[in-house]
């Protein structure tokens, strides 16, 4: 296995998140022979978002394999063959596809290790997009990560960028654990830095996407990019935010995080997925519990309200927060004190 | 018998047919592997009875021919998936006597170290791909063991069991075509006991014979009588060779019955099925069949078969016993693999 890891890699052009996604793909699927990809469409269509383009003509039917549209069947496919030492990637497209397969998710593929005593693991990664921003209404633009993050056994990962599109969905398919990769759909045309070679970021460390010294904003997903423009647009105020992207959100590097509240003393959560049991509780609760002593103001979160994902655009606009929400609430939490 | 791919045909299950390539050394080694599993299942139901093991236990007393004629006709490196009704395929597919106890007992010595209980004993080394909770999620799961067969090139097949009720679920339905679509090598394996649960087939379909349903992806089907293992092994043999050749999956369907209730051992709230019916399936008891024909045609003299029950007595007890000297699992490893590495 290839060893270089992220602080060995060098980011030589510029790529796309899907392009950065499919190229870590390919090179895990070169890398490892027990490589395979499996889903609707994911082999001679190249998937909807165009993220396995081009594989097919590379790894041939054999790895890349078109399957009906059964997410039930596709996910214990995948248990199934990640249990017989294989090491599967199955596309479910739309995170909201997820209902249709969670059984195989969170009953088999979660349990299956602990539940044997241990005798196998279950490499299993499952790729979706997730997010809203494109009028693809409810049905197709939900994050539902605090679902798969509630259960024991299942990983979970949240790329913000093509930088980390790619490295993460690398170190999704080299774990040993089921490792869902949660792609967002606005992203996946945004451009970043991304180096050639292959290489891994690890799974449940997260990144300080900036320095600051009066809030931490711990922002997941796309809402990694609000939250930087954000501090740019408080920067010009005086303000210097620090932005935490977790990357994983199960396993949570909370230790980060800590150590970021005892520096900046105030803390704001902010996901795209309504707020209501959303990891940003999750967040706040550990933050209250370890480092309740360093907190000028109460933990605010900020996410969508508790609604469907509207189609309108003007109500979709209104429903996802942005940049002005989250330093709406910077300022909110520094008049606090 | 050739296998069939219509819907319309309904003929009876077969009843006892030739020996044919099933010769004597296969009648005693079917006979040895259903004495195996009504010996650890009727133990297991006075244990439960005598309040020796918490949760729930699913006994497979009755439907033994299905098991001991199916994992006949495997090796160890075929792959099954079961059901929450897994004791006899586990016992059938060569898993010990003593780590299955252990596991019934909850102990750390179980065949997985306490955490998974009746419904989901496992041995990897045997092909055991677990028993499973969910109805009708081994499917797709077997689906995918014999994917990674092809896909190694490995000759392996994977059989999945399920009863007539799983065959109502959505993952049995996705798995089957799945399966025929991608030709792969999965034998489909349907209990039929008449039963789902407390509800009777008539209530939950209205088929008469549930491998009807292979028909519709293209994948041909058998019905054998789930009481005789002979017949139940020669449609086995068939359908996983030609799996094997690489020739696709196929449906067996074994009309058989459970002796005891769907769960536990004790009388129930509310009968479900007469005396009479149990009666009548009770004169066809599996093991019965097997050892009045052996003994007919001189395949097994009293003595032998006897030794056989014997034998078995022996090793449970010595399992049981073994099971009742093992720890419990250490809570301080509560989180012991929840996750890999």
């Amino acid at each position: 296995m290839t060893t270089t890891t992220e602080a060995q890699a060098v980011a030589t052009r510029k790529l796309t998140y899907v392009k950065a996604f499919n190229e870590g793909l390919a090179q895990a699927m070169r890398e490892d022979e027990n490589v395979f990809v499996a889903g609707e469409d994911v082999a001679g269509y190249g998937g909807v978002f165009r993220m396995f383009d081009n594989l097919l003509d590379e790894f041939g039917p054999r790895r890349m394999i078109d399957t009906p549209i059964s997410e039930a069947a596709l996910v214990g496919l995948g248990v199934g063959a990640a249990a017989r030492g294989l090491r599967p990637v199955v596309d479910l497209m739309f995170m909201d596809f997820i209902g249709v397969c969670l059984d195989q998710i969170v009953n088999q593929a979660a349990k299956m290790k602990y539940m044997f005593g241990g005798g196998l693991s279950v490499p299993l990664t499952i790729t979706t997009a997730s997010g809203a921003g494109l009028g693809a209404a409810a049905q197709h633009s939900q994050s539902l990560e605090a679902w798969l993050a509630h259960v024991p056994g299942l990983k979970v990962v949240m790329p913000s960028d093509a930088y980390t599109a790619k490295g993460l969905t690398v170190s999704a398919i080299r774990d040993d654990n089921p490792v869902v990769v949660m792609l967002n759909k606005v992203l996946l045309g945004s451009s970043g830095e991304v180096p050639e070679e292959i290489y891994g970021i690890p799974l449940g460390r997260a990144h300080t996407a900036r320095q600051g010294s009066d809030v931490t904003v711990i922002a997941l997903g796309r809402m990694v990019g609000e939250a930087l423009a954000a501090a740019q647009e408080l920067a010009a105020e005086g303000v210097e935010i620090e932005v935490i992207d977790p990357r994983t959100v199960q396993p949570l590097d909370t230790e980060t995080m800590f150590a970021s509240v005892r520096r900046t003393n105030r803390v704001l959560v902010v996901h795209e997925a309504v707020t209501f049991g959303g990891l940003g509780a999750e967040i706040a609760a550990q933050i209250q519990d370890a480092v309740f002593d360093y907190l000028d103001a109460p933990v605010l979160r900020i996410g969508a309200p508790f609604s469907p994902v509207p189609f309108s655009p003007v109500l979709e606009k209104a429903y996802v927060p942005d940049r002005a929400r989250i330093a709406q609430g910077c300022r909110r939490l520094l008049e606090r004190s | 018998m050739a296998p069939r791919a219509s819907t319309t045909s309904k003929k009876s299950p077969q009843v006892s047919p030739p020996l044919g390539p099933v010769g004597p050394k296969a009648v005693k080694d079917l006979h040895e592997r259903m004495v195996r599993i009504r010996l650890f299942e009727t133990e297991a139901g006075k244990l439960m009875e005598a309040g020796k093991l918490p949760g729930f236990l699913h006994l497979y007393v009755g439907q033994e021919a299905v098991a001991a004629g199916v994992m006949a006709a495997l090796r160890d490196d075929d792959q099954i998936t079961s059901t929450h009704r897994g004791h006899g395929h586990a016992v059938a597919k060569g898993v010990g006597f003593r780590e299955m106890y252990a596991e019934l007992y909850g102990r750390v010595t179980g065949a997985c170290l306490g955490r998974g209980g009746s419904m989901h004993i496992n041995d990897l080394k045997r092909g055991m791909l677990g028993a499973n909770g969910i109805v009708g999620a081994g499917v797709p799961i077997a689906v995918g063991a014999a994917f990674a067969a092809r896909y190694k090139g490995e000759d392996s097949v994977a059989v999945t069991f399920f009863g007539d009720g799983a065959t109502n679920i959505g993952a049995w339905h996705e798995g089957a075509n799945m399966a025929a679509i991608l030709g792969l090598p999965v034998v489909f394996v349907c209990e039929n006991n008449g039963y789902a649960e407390f509800t009777p087939q008539s209530g939950h379909m209205l088929l008469t014979d549930v491998a009807d349903r292979a028909a519709a992806y293209g994948m041909p089907s058998v019905v054998v009588d789930g009481m005789d293992a002979v017949a139940v092994h020669q449609a086995a043999t068939e359908a996983v060779e030609r799996a094997r050749r690489g020739e696709g999956p196929m449906m067996i369907e074994a009309k058989t019955y459970r002796f005891f209730d769907h769960q536990g051992v004790k009388g129930l709230r509310h009968p479900y099925r007469s005396d009479e019916e149990v009666a009548e399936w009770k004169t066809r008891d599996p093991i019965d069949l097997i050892e009045t024909r052996a003994l007919a045609d001189g395949t097994a003299t009293r003595a032998e078969l006897d030794d056989v029950w014997q034998r078995t007595r022996d090793e449970i007890a010595d399992a049981i016993a073994y099971a009742e000297a093992s720890p419990p699992p250490d809570p301080a490893d509560l989180l012991l693999n929840v996750y890999s590495g």
